[in-house]
């Protein structure tokens, strides 16, 4: 991680104030863009929100090295149990999102013991196999997930009527702004556990796990660990999609999903907490506006498919890396004839 | 007694597809080391070719699987080229670019045939009754092909030079190439096999199943669950794993349902993947 610049520097706090500064200017103008959009750009925006959360607790397994394909159905879990709690229970929505979450996580925790006696591609291929059960469980069992049609009609997010001032969530701009409240939070959250202890352990779990487990590392206990923790968030951002959108069913949380949060991160670049928050933007601009309004909507996937290939063949490390590799590119353009003009005289 | 024996013999039929389609994932894994995420694709993408040389076009039957046959061979050297060549060193990038491939396929499927089922009228009404139960020959065109076409391949790798040569990069690829073989055409030729065999499965099946656009999706995971149960290198545990698991999942769809089958061949394979993760058939040493 290129850091700025050591504590001895005295820049050092000019810095932070100008990274500081960089946040509230983001903040800002995430304030400001629902004002710009029409209703269904709006709405598109809520659903960005949700799948920055969704793709950034993706990325916090990544972290540990492993590739899951169940995230989306995790996402799944967290929806249907937030939707079930709050229409079958009575449970009060926010409180049911956040049980939504806990049933995500204790899920994954219980799917961590046959998942993580495996590894790389058996993994992978079981992670995924575990999603297809779960789909497969909604789809079987009508009562109480609904079947093939899904969850319907699941409660709104309720309000807030003070009097003197009154929220209605079923407007866009307003649950955006409550799903943005939700997500910067979230993203807090993962960050810090990114550079705590923890996060360094997932980082050399990855890259060295038999010397991580030589030092005394238990390497199945961090891997369930980062598995639990990003599950958590996802079931968070299932409970703020199923409740924005009021239902939901198997086919919403299926593999084509999950190709596109992979389609995200692998495009953006999973080395950097921001790649893949850049891939998710990017890629739903491109898909949302340009697409969209071209009018080439049985087309996407193609060209979504294509932008997998295209990426993975000539950007390996995703558009993340597309700034520095400009600057350095800059930067020899520079130097370049500076040298040349200093070699002539 | 009668269902039972019934139920065998579509069982039969099942494993027949299912090996031809999991034989072409293991050699395209053993020799490439990259899982392909469209075979589903590449299965569609045969069936198709039977959609319209075969039920618009009017072309003999076996024309038009041959046709299929070819060209979903030529689709794989597609893939082998312009993907899993690049990508040789990164085998999660190949499975990634796989998943694109995936979803091109289908779009130009949807494109080109519509969303909705491709209707396919047999080939032939003919049947036979064996002890019984009855077997169609559509179905039989299948069982008889798939044994046809895996004991040629069984001869190609065991008995031609070549074979030995594509079996000696599975093995180990570097040491392989010391011995001046190329690793391009090994590759170019496992593709073109796996392909065709997954591209020949869904000709043959075609009018049997009704495609969609979507099936892959249903095959592919079915092709997992059974290189996973047979050994993931294994071309031998695949064709056995298929069997094994064609006979409990028929089983389990005419006495239950086709969902809890789903679901019973999913937890069996993450059984042998907690127990043996190597699979039932596959060296000791891949984790």
């Amino acid at each position: 991680m290129p850091e700025p610049a050591g504590a001895a520097n005295p820049e050092n706090s000019v810095w932070r104030i100008a990274g500081r500064l960089k946040l509230v200017f983001l903040f800002a103008a995430l304030a400001v863009l629902p004002y710009l959009l029409s209703y269904s750009q709006q709405e598109i925006a809520v659903l960005l929100v949700v799948n920055v959360l969704l793709v950034c607790s993706y990325r916090l397994m990544t972290l540990t090295g492993e590739w899951s394909l169940g995230h989306v159905v995790i996402m799944g879990v967290g929806a249907y149990a937030s939707a079930l709690l709050s229409k079958r229970l009575g449970m009060p929505v926010p409180v049911s999102m956040l049980a939504g979450g806990i049933v995500a996580a204790g899920t994954s925790a219980i799917l961590s013991f046959p998942l993580f006696r495996m590894k790389g591609f058996y993994f992978l291929i079981g992670s995924f196999a575990a999603g297809e059960i779960i789909r497969l469980i909604w789809k079987r069992f009508t009562d109480p997930f609904g079947g093939p049609k899904g969850l319907k009609r699941i409660d709104a997010f309720p309000d807030i009527d003070t009097g003197f001032l009154s929220i209605d969530f079923y407007e866009p701009v307003n649950y955006y702004f409550l799903a943005l409240v939700v997500v910067s939070a979230s993203l807090f959250v993962l960050y810090r556990i990114e550079r705590s202890r923890i996060g360094l352990t997932f980082h050399a779990i990855h890259w060295q796990d038999r010397l991580a487990e030589s030092v005394g590392v238990d390497t199945f206990r961090y891997r369930t660990l980062a598995f639990v923790i990003a599950s958590f968030f996802a079931g968070i951002a299932g409970g703020l999609y199923g409740h924005y959108v009021g239902a939901v069913n198997p086919t919403r949380f299926g593999v084509d999903q999950m190709v596109y949060v992979l389609v995200w991160a692998i495009v953006g670049g999973t080395a950097t907490f921001h790649g893949p928050i850049l891939g998710v933007v990017v890629l739903t601009v491109i898909n949302e506006i340009v697409l969209r309004g071209l009018g080439l909507d049985t087309v996407r996937p193609l060209i979504y498919g294509a932008i997998l290939i295209l990426s993975v063949l000539y950007l390996p490390d995703g558009l993340e890396s597309v700034g520095p590799r400009l600057r350095a590119w800059v930067q020899r353009r520079r130097a370049g004839p500076a040298a040349a003009g200093g070699g002539a005289a | 007694m009668d269902l039972l024996w019934q139920t065998a013999i579509n069982a039969m039929y099942a494993a027949s597809y299912m090996a031809l389609i999991a034989v072409g994932l293991v050699m395209i894994f053993g020799v490439m080391g990259v899982i392909n995420f469209a075979h589903g694709e590449l299965y569609m993408v045969g069936a198709y070719c039977v959609v319209f040389l075969y039920a618009h076009e009017k072309f003999p039957f076996f024309l038009a699987v041959a046709a299929g046959l070819i060209f979903v061979g030529i689709v794989g050297l597609v893939m082998e080229r312009a993907m899993f060549r690049p990508l040789r060193d990164n085998p999660l990038g190949g499975l990634i670019a796989s998943i694109g491939f995936l979803l091109i396929l289908q779009t130009l499927a949807v494109l080109g045939f519509g969303r909705r089922m491709g209707h396919v009228p047999p080939a032939t009404q003919g049947k036979i009754e064996i002890f019984g139960a009855i077997l169609t020959y559509q179905r039989l065109f299948v069982i008889v092909a798939a044994i046809l076409l895996l004991a040629a391949l069984w001869a190609f790798l065991k008995r031609s030079k070549f074979g030995w040569a594509l079996r000696a990069c599975a093995q180990d690829a570097e040491a392989a190439a010391l011995q001046g073989i190329s690793m391009n055409q090994t590759a170019r030729v496992a593709m073109f096999i796996g392909a065709a065999l997954a591209g020949v499965a869904g000709a043959l099946t075609a009018p049997l199943v009704s495609p969609t656009p979507y099936i892959g999706h249903s095959i592919i995971v079915t092709a997992f669950i059974i290189i996973i149960v047979g050994g993931i290198g294994s071309l031998e545990g695949a064709v056995i794993a298929a069997v094994l698991y064609a006979f409990v999942h028929t089983f389990v769809t005419t006495f239950f349902d086709g969902v809890i089958a789903n679901i019973v061949g999913l937890a069996l394979m993450l059984a042998v993947l907690v127990v043996r993760p190597t699979g039932l058939f596959g060296a000791k040493e891949r984790a």
